[in-house]
C-alpha cells in the first residue's frame, strides 16, 4: 500500500493516471452523438434557420424569390390572418389559466382524504391519451347547437343552451373547452405530484395552529406547489400556443376565420400553395412561443429561489 | 364521524361530476358506434334498440378498400420504429451529454430544450425532405417522429443516467469492456424503467399524433388510423355509426397502454419536468 502510494508521484505513474484517464474518457465516445444529431440537425435543426430565409422569399419548393418583409406585411395587414394571431394568444391564455385553476382544484381532491381516488384519478387522465382528432369529433356532435347532448341535457333545466361551435364569438372558447377537458388530466397529475412532495410536517404544523382547509391552501398548499404550477403554466402554454388539430378536427378555424390560429393559418396557406407566407406564419409563431415562453420560465424560475 | 359523513359525501359528488363530465362522452361513442346508420344518425343518447357491434366492425374495416387496416398497419409500422429509433439514438445521446458535461453539456441542454419549444417549420422541412427524397415515405416520417421526439427522450433518460453510478463504469472498463459493450450490454439494460416509461409515453404520441402525417406523408394509400378518421369525416356524412366505430376501434391501442402502463405514464409525463 505504501510503495503505491510513493510510485503513485512517479512521473511514470502519473503519465500512466492520465492515459487511464484518457481511457474512460473514451468510454464516451463522441460518435454517439452522430446518428441522433445528424437526424436531429437535418430534419429540425436545418428547417428551423432556413425558415427565417424563405419566410422573405415568394417561395414554390422548387425557384424563391426574395421579397423582403413583403409575406410579414401581408400578414399583419389582413383582418384574417391579425385575428388568428390574437386568437392564439386568447386560446394560449384560456387553456393553460383554466388548466391551472381546474388542474390544482382536482390534485388538491386527489392527495385529500376521498373515496375512490385511483377511480377519480384514471377518468380524469384517461382522455390525455385518446387521440385528439376523435374527442373533437366526438365534441362537435355533443356541442350540437340543437340535437347535440350538452344542449338537450341544457334545455332538460330550462336553459337555452349556446351555438358553441357555430357563434363566431364563442367557436373559439368552446375548442379550449374541449381542449381544457382533453389535457385537464395531465396538469392535475402534476399537481398531485407536487402535493405530495411537500412534506407532511408543514400539514401538521397548520392543524396544530387550528388552520382550517382554506388557510392550509392558501399558505401551504398554493406557495409550496409553485413548482407544479409553473409547470403547468408553461406545457400549456407551449401546447396552445402550438394547438392546431383539435380547432381542425372541430372548426377548421369557422365559422369565417374566427376560430383560426397561427397554426391553421399555416396549414391554410400551405395548401393555397402560399409557401412563403406560410413559412412567415411559422416564424411569427417561433418568436411569439420563444418570446412569451423563455421570459415567463426566467421569471417563474428565479422567483423560486428568492 | 361528522367529518366522515363529509368526506364521502363529498367522494360521492365528485364520483358524479367526473362520470358526467368525463365518462358519458364515451358512452356516447360506444353507444354510437353500435348503432344501425338511421338510429345512429339522430346523433341521441340512448341505448341502441339493436346492438350491430360485429356488422359495423366489419363495415368499417372494409370501408374504402381496407383502408383502416392499411392504416393499421402504417401506424404500427410508424410507432415502432420511431420509438425504436427515440429509444436507442435518445439513450447513446443522453448517456454521453450525461457522462461527458463540460462545455458540451451546456450546449446539448440549450438544444435539448429548443427542441421542446421551437414549434417545427413546415414547409421548410418538407423541402429538406423532398431534397432528400423521403418526402410522402414512411421511413420520411420515421425519422421526422424520431426528430421531434428525440429532445423528449433525451431529457428523460438524461434525468435517470444522473443516478447510475459511475463507478460501475469504471469497473466494466477494467474489465476490458469497450465503449459499445460497456454502454449496451452493462447500461441499456440498467436503463430499463426509463426504457419503459419513453416506449409507452411516446407510441402513444406518435399513434395519436395527427399534424406529422397530415404534412409529411399524405395521400390515401400511406393513411395513418388519425388520418383515416378525417377522411371517414366527410365520407360517412350520414353514417355517424361507422365514424364512431372507427374512433372507438383507434382509441382501444392506447386504452390498452393505459391499463397496463397506468403508473409508467404518470412517472413520464411528470417526471420529465423536474430535469
Amino acid at each position: 500500500m505504501a510503495t503505491a502510494r510513493i510510485r503513485a508521484n512517479t512521473p511514470a505513474a502519473s503519465r500512466r493516471s492520465h492515459s487511464a484517464r484518457r481511457r474512460v474518457h473514451s468510454a464516451y465516445p463522441y460518435w454517439f452523438f452522430i446518428a441522433p444529431a445528424l437526424i436531429y440537425a437535418v430534419l429540425f435543426l436545418v428547417p428551423t434557420f432556413a425558415s427565417f430565409y424563405f419566410s422573405l422569399t415568394r417561395w414554390t419548393l422548387f425557384t424563391s424569390t426574395f421579397i423582403g418583409f413583403a409575406n410579414f406585411v401581408q400578414f399583419f395587414r389582413e383582418p384574417n390572418l391579425v385575428q388568428g394571431l390574437v386568437n392564439t394568444f386568447v386560446y394560449a391564455a384560456v387553456t393553460s389559466g383554466l388548466k391551472v385553476v381546474i388542474g390544482m382544484a382536482l390534485g388538491v381532491l386527489l392527495t385529500s382524504r376521498i373515496i375512490a381516488r385511483g377511480w377519480l384519478r384514471s377518468v380524469v387522465f384517461f382522455p390525455v391519451l385518446v387521440s385528439t382528432i376523435g374527442v373533437g369529433i366526438t365534441f362537435s356532435v355533443l356541442m350540437h347547437p340543437t340535437e347535440g347532448l350538452i344542449n338537450q341535457v341544457l334545455a332538460l333545466v330550462g336553459i337555452q343552451g349556446p351555438y358553441w361551435l357555430t357563434d363566431p364569438t364563442l367557436a373559439l372558447i368552446s375548442v379550449a373547452l374541449v381542449d381544457v377537458w382533453k389535457g385537464v388530466g395531465l396538469a392535475t397529475v402534476i399537481y398531485v405530484a407536487g402535493i405530495v412532495s411537500i412534506p407532511q410536517e408543514y400539514f401538521e404544523a397548520s392543524r396544530v395552529d387550528g388552520a382550517g382547509p382554506w388557510t392550509t391552501f392558501v399558505n401551504i398548499i398554493l406557495p409550496l406547489a409553485r413548482p407544479a404550477t409553473v409547470t403547468v403554466i408553461i406545457l400549456s402554454l407551449i401546447g396552445g400556443l402550438r394547438s392546431f388539430d383539435l380547432i381542425w378536427a372541430m372548426t377548421r378555424g369557422g365559422p369565417g376565420f374566427t376560430s383560426d390560429v397561427i397554426a391553421s393559418v399555416i396549414y391554410k396557406q400551405y395548401q393555397a400553395g402560399f409557401y412563403g407566407l406560410s413559412t412567415a406564419g411559422n416564424v411569427i409563431l417561433f418568436l411569439l412561443v420563444t418570446a412569451i415562453i423563455l421570459p415567463l420560465t426566467w421569471v417563474l424560475n428565479r422567483k423560486v429561489t428568492h | 364521524m361528522r367529518r366522515a359523513i363529509r368526506r364521502s359525501w363529498l367522494g360521492v359528488v365528485a364520483i358524479v361530476v367526473t362520470f358526467v363530465i368525463f365518462v358519458i362522452p364515451f358512452i356516447f361513442i360506444i353507444v354510437t358506434a353500435v348503432k344501425g346508420p338511421q338510429e345512429a344518425s339522430l346523433l341521441e343518447f340512448t341505448w341502441p334498440s339493436e346492438i350491430r357491434l360485429w356488422d359495423n366492425v366489419v363495415e368499417v374495416i372494409q370501408a374504402r378498400d381496407y383502408m383502416l387496416l392499411t392504416a393499421f398497419i402504417n401506424s404500427t409500422l410508424l410507432t415502432v420504429a420511431s420509438v425504436a429509433g427515440m429509444v436507442i439514438l435518445g439513450a447513446m445521446a443522453a448517456w454521453v451529454a450525461e457522462r461527458r458535461q463540460g462545455r458540451w453539456g451546456r450546449v446539448i441542454d440549450f438544444v435539448v430544450l429548443s427542441g421542446l419549444i421551437i414549434p417545427p417549420a413546415v414547409v421548410p422541412t418538407i423541402w429538406v425532405m423532398q431534397e432528400l427524397g423521403i418526402f410522402k415515405t414512411l421511413h420520411g416520417l420515421i425519422l421526422i417522429e424520431i426528430a421531434f421526439g428525440l429532445s423528449f427522450a433525451v431529457l428523460l433518460f438524461r434525468a435517470f443516467i444522473s443516478t447510475v453510478p459511475r463507478e460501475l463504469d469504471e469497473a466494466a472498463l477494467l474489465d476490458g469492456a469497450g465503449p459499445i459493450r460497456l454502454f449496451f450490454q452493462v447500461v441499456f439494460p440498467l436503463l430499463r424503467p426509463v426504457i419503459v416509461t419513453v416506449i409507452v409515453v411516446q407510441s402513444v404520441a406518435v399513434f395519436n399524433d395527427f399534424t406529422n402525417p397530415l404534412y409529411f406523408l399524405p395521400g390515401d394509400a400511406n393513411a395513418t388510423v388519425q388520418l383515416t378518421l378525417f377522411n371517414f369525416q366527410s365520407q360517412f356524412k350520414t353514417e355517424w355509426n361507422l365514424l364512431f366505430m372507427n374512433i372507438l376501434l383507434i382509441t382501444i391501442p392506447p386504452l390498452v397502454m393505459f391499463i397496463l402502463f397506468n403508473r409508467q405514464i404518470v412517472a413520464g409525463m411528470t417526471g420529465a419536468l423536474k430535469g
